[in-house]
């Protein structure tokens, strides 16, 4: 009795392991499938638009729904200088954040600043669209954009980066909305690899006089430079493909602006935008479809770089 | 065994009575969705019908309507008229709205400032920059204009209102007609972009010298300052349900195919020009007769007891004598398997 039991549990064990192996192995390919369809699907469907237009339809500055031509330059430029905008805005402070986390704070102070950071970014995208465009665009319209419009826009040789009507969205806008949205995943990447820089390195640089700075500069920096990179790239990423927060500051223009204070637009806010007026099967869609596609593609490297970058080192 | 017995029928039971509440389906244009959700509301008291309505934007309707997935498509411009009779469909009105013009100019009021569409259409072109600028300020003598930019806002995404207002700025201004035409979304000369009605609403109030077209219904609830247009008929008229069914009353819905109605810059002392009316699409060859006669029923009691609720809500019913040819039309037009009208 007791060994039937026990021999009928030893075969269900077995067909459980091959049920659960077959089920893992499924899920695993299927995600291999799903991101081949999505890519595949996104090449077909933008093929109509890639034929009509050919290649120029990369740096076609034209947005013509009535007229039926389209090209990707406004918001693929739009989509690029936003995020490095929000780059170079983010990057600093994250690394602030990271170093006063790492060597700076008191103990106590290390995880509530920590958990803060990664809350920031479980904050829905959504809310800080509706935050940039109810307090940030004010500000910008009422204080900062009149101010740097009457000073630095009558400085020769940079003032064209300050004309315009103060708007109060606009690419520099975005890219502060952005900057705010990628700090916390650069800061806790930054963090992260800045803790498995072994104590020891650290301790001996220590121990020869050196300051905190010159520490972080000569032992930390270099120990983790690709990973820092890494995080930089991912929070490049998550810029590029960001749709809520920038439609509702960037200004949603199709025409290429110098000023930081003009609108414009990126691959992700205009297929939002036009995704549901658009007419199955026409030249508008493909060329909505073919802009998804080149997104994927920006992001894919852009991904691809990080993770070759966030590698655990392997000891050579 | 008795228990089970009970359960089974309780549960029995309780599917045919839901089956009871027919369900139809519709999907499209976002502008008519919450007129169409309240009569849905009180129509299920009345007719015992149940309205799904999926405001997915009028493209999306239109896909859906030609792949059958639902029993009727709703949009805001009439659709395409190779596509549509390729796809075996019917079109008529439901509702009518109107697009008014909205200011945000410091000191000014609400139909105190008069433009005229050709004005309209150079702000939007660029050429006129200024609220004090000489043309403006000729039209509106009684009052003292800023020297402020104008700051054209419109709507970024793609929606019928910006399909009625640019038809309404081709109409008025030829250079409009063929610089950029009319569509869901166009390639504007000037200005900036802001997503949805409240978007361009939200945008004009937060821009002294903002200057942007929305629905009547955002203007209204929010307080805007609207602008007062000059007709076809050269009167300047004020947003109103009076004006708009002036524009409605005056149009040519007899001869137009497909009631696909030009309600734009009408004739007539009274009439806004701006107006427009939103459409329902019905397949022509219904594979479930049923449920295309369910849809023409719930029509058929909007068009009925649906007009208070519709003016409630700043939406223009449709005049008694479109109503009745739309009805008309239905007997005409659509016929299940058997050859014999649906309804």
């Amino acid at each position: 009795m007791q060994q039937a039991t026990v021999l009928s549990g030893k075969r269900n064990a077995n067909w459980g392991d091959r049920i659960f192996a077959g089920l893992a192995t499924t899920s695993g390919v299927f995600v291999l499938v799903l991101l081949g369809a999505i890519i595949i699907g996104l090449a077909v469907g933008g093929a109509p638009a890639f034929r009509a237009f050919g290649a120029f339809f990369l740096v076609d500055a034209e947005w013509d729904p009535v007229q039926e031509l389209f090209g990707a330059l406004v918001p693929v430029y739009g989509t690029i200088v936003t995020s490095i905008l929000a780059l170079v805005i983010a990057v600093p402070l994250a690394f602030g954040i990271a170093f006063y986390l790492t060597e700076l704070a008191p103990g106590w102070l290390r995880r509530p600043v920590g958990t803060a950071v990664e809350l920031l970014a479980a904050v829905p995208s959504i809310i800080y669209g509706m935050w940039g465009f109810f307090v940030i665009v004010p500000i910008m319209a009422k204080v900062v954009q009149p101010w740097a419009i009457d000073t630095l826009g009558e400085v020769p040789l940079i003032g064209f980066l300050f004309a315009g009507p103060p708007f109060g969205t606009g690419i520099l806008t975005a890219a502060l909305i952005l900057a705010v949205m990628i700090i916390p995943f650069i800061a806790a990447t930054m963090r992260d690899v800045f803790e498995t820089v072994p104590p020891v390195y650290k301790e001996s640089a220590y121990g020869l006089g050196c300051t905190t700075w010159e520490v972080m500069r000569s032992i930390v920096i270099p120990y983790t430079r690709a990973s820092v990179v890494g995080g930089i790239m991912l929070g490049l990423g998550r810029a590029l493909g960001e749709t809520m927060a920038v439609t509702f500051v960037i200004g949603n223009t199709n025409r290429i602006s110098t000023s930081l204070f003009g609108p414009g637009n990126t691959i992700a806010s205009i297929v939002a935008l036009e995704f549901p007026e658009s007419e199955a099967d026409s030249l508008k869609m493909s060329s909505l479809l073919a802009l998804g596609f080149i997104l994927f593609v920006i992001s894919f490297i852009v991904l691809a770089i990080s993770r070759m970058l966030l590698r655990p080192r392997t000891k050579a | 065994m008795n228990f089970a017995t009970t359960a089974l029928a309780v549960t029995l039971a309780g599917l045919t009575w839901s089956a009871q509440a027919q369900q139809i389906t519709g999907a499209g244009a976002t502008f008519p969705a919450p007129i169409y959700a309240k009569w849905g509301e009180a129509a299920k008291a009345a007719t015992g019908l149940e309205l799904n309505y999926q405001a997915i934007g009028s493209g999306g309707g239109q896909t859906q309507i030609v792949n059958r997935t639902v029993d009727f498509g709703a949009s805001d411009a009439p659709m395409a008229v190779d596509r549509m009779e390729k796809a075996n469909l019917h079109q008529f009105p439901s509702v009518m709205g109107a697009v008014v013009v909205i200011v945000n100019i410091p000191g000014v009021t609400t139909n105190q400032l008069k433009l005229d569409g050709t004005m309209v259409a150079d702000i939007y072109h660029g050429k006129i920059t200024k609220w004090n600028d000489p043309r403006i300020q000729e039209m509106n003598k009684g009052i003292t204009l800023p020297n402020r930019a104008i700051a054209p806002v419109y709507r970024a995404d793609g929606s019928g209102t910006t399909y009625v207002f640019a038809s309404y700025l081709s109409a008025v201004d030829p250079t409009w007609k063929a610089k950029v035409g009319a569509a869901t979304s166009v390639k504007w000369p000037t200005g900036q972009g802001a997503r949805g009605n409240d978007g361009v609403a939200a945008t004009v109030q937060n821009t002294p010298g903002g200057f942007g077209y929305v629905e009547f219904a955002y203007a209204k609830q929010n307080n805007l300052a609207t602008a007062a247009i000059r007709n076809k008929a050269g009167s300047f008229v004020v947003p109103s349900m009076e004006t708009f069914s002036a524009a409605a009353s005056n149009a040519d819905w007899a001869n137009a195919k497909h009631f696909a109605v030009d309600l734009i810059d009408q004739a007539g002392e009274k009439s806004w020009p701006i107006v427009s009316a939103t459409f329902i699409l019905l397949p022509k060859d219904p594979k479930d007769p049923a449920r295309s006669a369910n849809v023409m029923k719930f029509i058929d009691w909007a068009y009925n007891s649906g007009d208070a609720l519709a003016t409630g809500l700043d939406y223009v019913p449709l005049p008694a004598a479109v109503k009745t040819a739309v009805r008309g039309s239905w007997t005409a037009e659509i016929k299940g398997p058997d050859g014999k009208p649906v309804r």
